[in-house]
């Protein structure tokens, strides 16, 4: 377990190495640069500001500098926001971000796991035909377009809600909703599966026949057995909903991780897109390898060597 | 059953493929056929838009700005006076060929790679997949956004192309991987195992045997690919790095109509309806063509 652990820690930082290089490559690669403005700056304010910010060295020394610098918690200077370092950039809109995912996450097992568990256990009943068809629905709308719906609903015509901003209660409902849709479908779905699955084993037919009471035989065998399958998806999920905001923040304008990204590749700011891209990918790689530890110790069966 | 009932002056043996049982049981799914009616009946509005509209996508009249939907517009006008249903019909044409076109790129690379991947094993198995990996840890918006970013600024920037290309270079990741999966277990059958003994080289046994017994899960991924690539689209246009105007797209219009929001909501729920409806479209295709797909189904 512990060589396991080593191995996919070490595997994790070759592939978030590559991914800061393709970054790397790709931002360099991209027209025009950080000092573009409406009117041409002196090409010697220009050499000014290269010089001060290291853009003027060779690539693969300006991204080693740019390592260097990570390995000491330092993401670099923002071009676009006078003097400020990435990494509080980022950290002012960490909390933002983290907060709407974890909400979400919450809310759509909570809403996706009851739903698939009372659907399999009345199979080809009204409530199953209607869990299936809701969370086929609203796994296959995206939450942007949820989200243009619930606002001309719930804003526009019925004055509830405000449509974007972040501080509020109000304000934090709709794009939580909207986060939370794809998963709780996802989650309704492979629990509704898993159970009809469980449901089926020997071990539940034993447990029934030993005469134990139903309820005893759904919250002890079935449920927990049927939750195995959920816990794999929650991690991609945990993932889409980390990444998934961005459009969703742009939407309901909170200025979380994923707006900062969006105007930071507008504006060109290098070191804004860069450490956005790291934190994406730190995130979702963390997030799969928890998730993977997490999985061997729910499910005995399941060893890594 | 349809079949036999349809030809009762001439008795014929009932003739079982996989692809003949497939088409029947997705005719039976309702769902499935909705779908399919809805992505064929856009196509042909597509295809036809010019003879369905007399005004062009980029048309602007300046004395029929925003105006609410009436006989003259359909669907009302947006802040330049241009006609919402011309837009959003030409739209469909931007959203269609982003999801066809795409997954060309996606079936172009991922289908070759997998297959490699699969047959050959090994050492050039090991290097393609480490590859593949490191693309699959890469956010896939995150990477489609970087890329349209790059490709902004070139020669072909927000043209329609761009979008094919960076969807496509991004999306190939998972059908590589299918097929990878796909060939590892079917070449360990014993009907590959006899197309050997007989002689058959690796590219015959592939092209012959491997790739035809694959594609069914290929196809259902396919189906299940295409909204994703017309929602990728939509996003980004909607956040300025996807077509350039004047060229139509319910992304686009999606943004023009987001200032508007409280004055004029329809030019923002045309567009998001049009959007919702084609995903749904394809989800229940999709959903219906892995059930006529699954052979476990077969009886």
């Amino acid at each position: 377990m512990f060589r396991y652990i080593v191995k996919r820690f070490l595997w994790l930082l070759l592939v978030l190495v590559v991914v800061l290089l393709i970054t790397f490559i790709l931002m360099h690669l991209v027209p025009g640069g950080p000092w573009d403005r409406e009117k041409a700056l002196a090409p010697k304010v220009v050499a000014a500001l290269n010089k001060r910010y290291g853009l003027d060295k060779p690539l693969w020394e300006q991204f080693v500098k740019y390592m260097w610098g990570i390995l000491h918690g330092d993401l670099g200077t923002s071009y676009s926001y006078a003097d400020r370092n990435v990494t509080s950039i980022l950290l002012q809109g960490l909390p933002k971000t983290a907060t709407l995912g974890i909400l979400a996450f919450v809310f759509a097992q909570a809403i996706g796991i009851p739903f698939g568990m009372a659907a399999a256990l009345k199979q080809n009943t009204a409530v199953d035909y209607a869990s299936v068809l809701f969370s086929t629905i609203f796994a296959s709308i995206p939450g942007f377009v949820l989200g243009i719906l619930l606002m001309i609903l719930l804003s526009v015509v019925l004055h509830w809600l405000p449509t974007s901003g972040w501080g509020s209660p109000q304000q934090i409902i709709m794009p939580v909703i909207c986060l939370a849709a794809l998963p709780a479908a996802q989650s309704a779905r492979i629990t509704r599966a898993s159970t009809l699955d469980v449901m089926r084993q020997d071990y539940v037919r034993t447990a029934r026949s030993k005469g134990l009471q139903e309820n005893v035989v759904r919250v002890r065998h079935i449920f927990r057995n049927s939750l195995i399958p959920v816990v794999t998806v929650a991690g991609p999920e945990l993932a889409n909903l980390v990444t998934g905001s961005f459009i969703i923040e742009n939407l309901f304008a909170i200025p979380g991780v994923g707006r900062l990204f969006v105007q930071g590749i507008g504006a060109r700011d290098y070191s804004l897109i860069m450490g956005g891209v790291l934190f994406y990918a730190f995130t979702i790689a963390i997030l799969n390898l928890a998730v993977d530890l997490l999985y061997a110790a729910i499910d005995p069966r399941i060893r890594y060597d | 059953m349809a079949v036999a009932s349809q030809s009762i002056a001439v008795p014929v043996r009932a003739h079982h493929t996989l692809w003949g049982d497939a088409i029947v049981r997705l005719r039976r799914n309702k769902l499935a056929m909705a779908g399919l009616a809805f992505i064929i009946l856009l196509s042909v509005v597509a295809i036809l838009a010019p003879l369905l509209t007399p005004y062009g996508f980029a048309d602007q009249n300046y004395n029929d700005i925003l105006q609410g939907p009436s006989w003259k517009h359909l669907l009302g006008t947006d802040q330049l006076g241009r006609d919402t249903f011309a837009r959003l019909i030409y739209g469909a044409r931007t959203s269609l060929s982003v999801g066809i076109f795409t997954q060309f790129i996606v079936l172009c690379i991922g289908l070759p790679l997998g297959a490699i991947a699969g047959y050959a094993g090994g050492r050039t198995d090991n290097f393609i997949m480490r590859f593949v990996d490191v693309m699959y840890a890469f956010p896939d918006l995150l990477l489609v956004i970087l890329l349209s970013s790059v490709f902004y600024g070139t020669k072909f920037g927000g043209s329609i192309y761009m979008l094919f290309l960076a969807i496509g270079l991004v999306a190939w990741v998972n059908i590589s991987r299918l097929v990878r999966g796909q060939i590892l277990s079917l070449k360990t059958r014993d009907f590959v195992s006899a197309a050997r003994a007989m002689g058959g080289m690796g590219r015959y046994i592939t092209w012959r045997h491997l790739l035809p017994n694959a594609l069914g899960p290929v196809i259902v991924s396919v189906t299940f690919n295409i909204p994703r690539a017309i929602f990728t689209e939509a996003a980004l246009s909607y956040i300025g790095i996807g077509v350039k105007p004047p060229t139509p797209s319910w992304g686009a219009m999606i943004q023009d109509g987001f200032n508007l929001i409280f004055a004029k909501p329809y030019m923002l729920l045309f567009p998001a309806i049009a959007l919702a409806l084609l995903m749904l479209s394809f989800t229940f295709l999709g959903d219906g063509l892995r059930d006529a797909l699954d052979p476990k189904l077969r009886r």
